[in-house]
């Protein structure tokens, strides 16, 4: 046992959840790809719907990413511990002498890397459909970047809470969505402040703020959710 | 040899949907020994296990682990404990080798492939590393599950029904492994509905009577 198993220090074994995930989420590709299409086809309805009226689709344009952002995210939180709970693996994780938090966190960066990085990578393109200029998009593209890594971590609470329970994808979207929020306030209200001209750092600081909180409390609360799920 | 380590339960009971499973049970494993839980169906044998894993709140009374509440030394008992429920634990569209590596990990160690091969082998599984688990037997899948318990530097085994879709030898195999595990001072407790010997220790007998 001695020379061929070292000691893992805790970051490492975060980035072994990490790539874990990561390497399934490459095997089922269709996971990464659906709320990715998902948000190109709702952000791409509203100028269909709305008309094209330039005017009235810029104005509209950050709110409307946002929302569909936010509910394109949520579309894949479901499964975030859900075969980890059929197969067994979320009890060996609560057994492990890992603190649950950190493996949560990691399973929460992991979810923002696989659904949440994508939307903010895509976003300015669909931008380009309502006419947001080159400085719009910038910001648009800084304030998901600040505020998805938040849903995720904020979605994972509600992942955790609903796991095992029948319907939980409807429930998951009526406990998660209000707490969403503010960073759809931040978030959208950043881009359209600038446009009007005003000064957006007290957006942007509130939006890490956000992140900064739910980076600690958010590990915490869904901790407890999933050990009240396995009891 | 690892060092020598104490179970107790003390005046231990259990309820469930308001109807109360057990209580009572004072108990006490020693290094060395294995404890062979019993009773009926729907006694609380796998409430108990889990239990004593800390997976379940304690309902009554308490669980020692040399001495010591376990819910006061979680992470330290937790490295001591190794648990087989009735769940394999093992992610489907991940390779033997994966899931291995993985929960190794998760108990804050690394492993080398060429040691994985090792344990599988033994375990009947030569050539299978590379395979995903999905593509494996229940039997196998139950024999990739054991293997944690080889790789594992835990003193406390608790196995829920560990020999349910294991053929002759797997059941020979895993008997053999937990003799082994007693003599260099581990302890387990074991549900099972087949009685099995492990090699020549006598089980300390524990039957659970519904109240």
């Amino acid at each position: 046992m001695s020379r061929s198993m070292q000691p893992l220090a805790l970051p490492q074994v975060m980035l072994a959840v990490l790539r874990r995930e990561v390497s399934l989420a490459m095997r089922q590709k269709g996971e990464v790809l659906t709320p990715l299409m998902f948000f190109m086809v709702v952000a791409s309805l509203f100028p269909l719907g709305v008309g094209a009226e330039s005017n009235l689709l810029l104005r509209m344009a950050p709110g409307v990413l946002w929302v569909s952002a936010l509910l394109a995210a949520m579309l894949s939180l479901q499964r975030m511990f859900a075969t980890d709970y059929a197969d067994g693996s979320l009890e060996q994780m609560i057994l492990s002498s890992t603190p649950l938090g950190l493996l949560v966190l990691a399973k929460a960066l992991a979810h923002f890397l696989i659904s949440g990085l994508p939307l903010v990578l895509i976003a300015p393109v669909l931008g380009l459909q309502f006419g947001m200029d080159g400085r719009a998009m910038g910001l648009l593209l800084l304030t998901l970047l600040l505020g998805t890594p938040t849903l995720s971590l904020i979605g994972s609470i509600g992942a955790a809470l609903t796991l095992g329970v029948r319907g939980a994808g409807v429930l998951l979207s009526l406990l998660i969505l209000p707490l969403y929020i503010p960073v759809l306030i931040f978030g959208a209200g950043a881009v359209e402040a600038d446009a009007a001209g005003l000064d957006i750092a007290g957006h942007l600081s509130l939006l890490a703020a956000l992140l900064v909180l739910s980076l600690f409390f958010s590990p915490m609360a869904t901790s407890a959710a999933l050990r009240i799920s396995v009891e | 040899m690892k060092p020598q380590a104490t179970l107790t339960f003390a005046k231990l009971g259990c309820s469930k949907g308001g109807r109360e499973l057990f209580r009572n049970v004072d108990y006490t494993l020693s290094s060395g020994q294995w404890m062979y839980l019993t009773g009926v169906n729907g006694v609380g044998k796998t409430s108990l296990l889990r239990m004593v894993c800390g997976l379940a709140s304690i309902g009554a009374g308490d669980i020692l682990w040399n001495g010591q509440s376990i819910h006061k030394q979680a992470d330290a008992y937790h490295q001591d404990l190794c648990y087989l429920g009735h769940l394999n634990g093992l992610q489907e569209s991940m390779t033997v080798t994966e899931n291995l590596t993985f929960t190794t990990a998760l108990a804050g160690r690394s492993i080398t492939e060429r040691r994985i091969r090792d344990v599988i082998g033994r375990f009947g599984l030569h050539g299978r590393s590379g395979q995903l688990v999905r593509y494996l037997s229940q039997g196998q899948k139950r024999r990739v599950a054991l293997s944690r318990l080889a790789l594992s530097p835990a003193r406390l085994w608790v196995l829920d029904e560990p020999y349910v879709a294991m053929d002759e030898g797997g059941v020979k195999m895993l008997a053999d492994l937990i003799a082994d595990h007693l003599q260099h001072n581990g302890l387990a407790l074991v549900t099972s509905h087949q009685r099995v010997p492990v090699g020549d220790i006598a089980p300390q007998m524990l039957e659970l009577q519904p109240s």
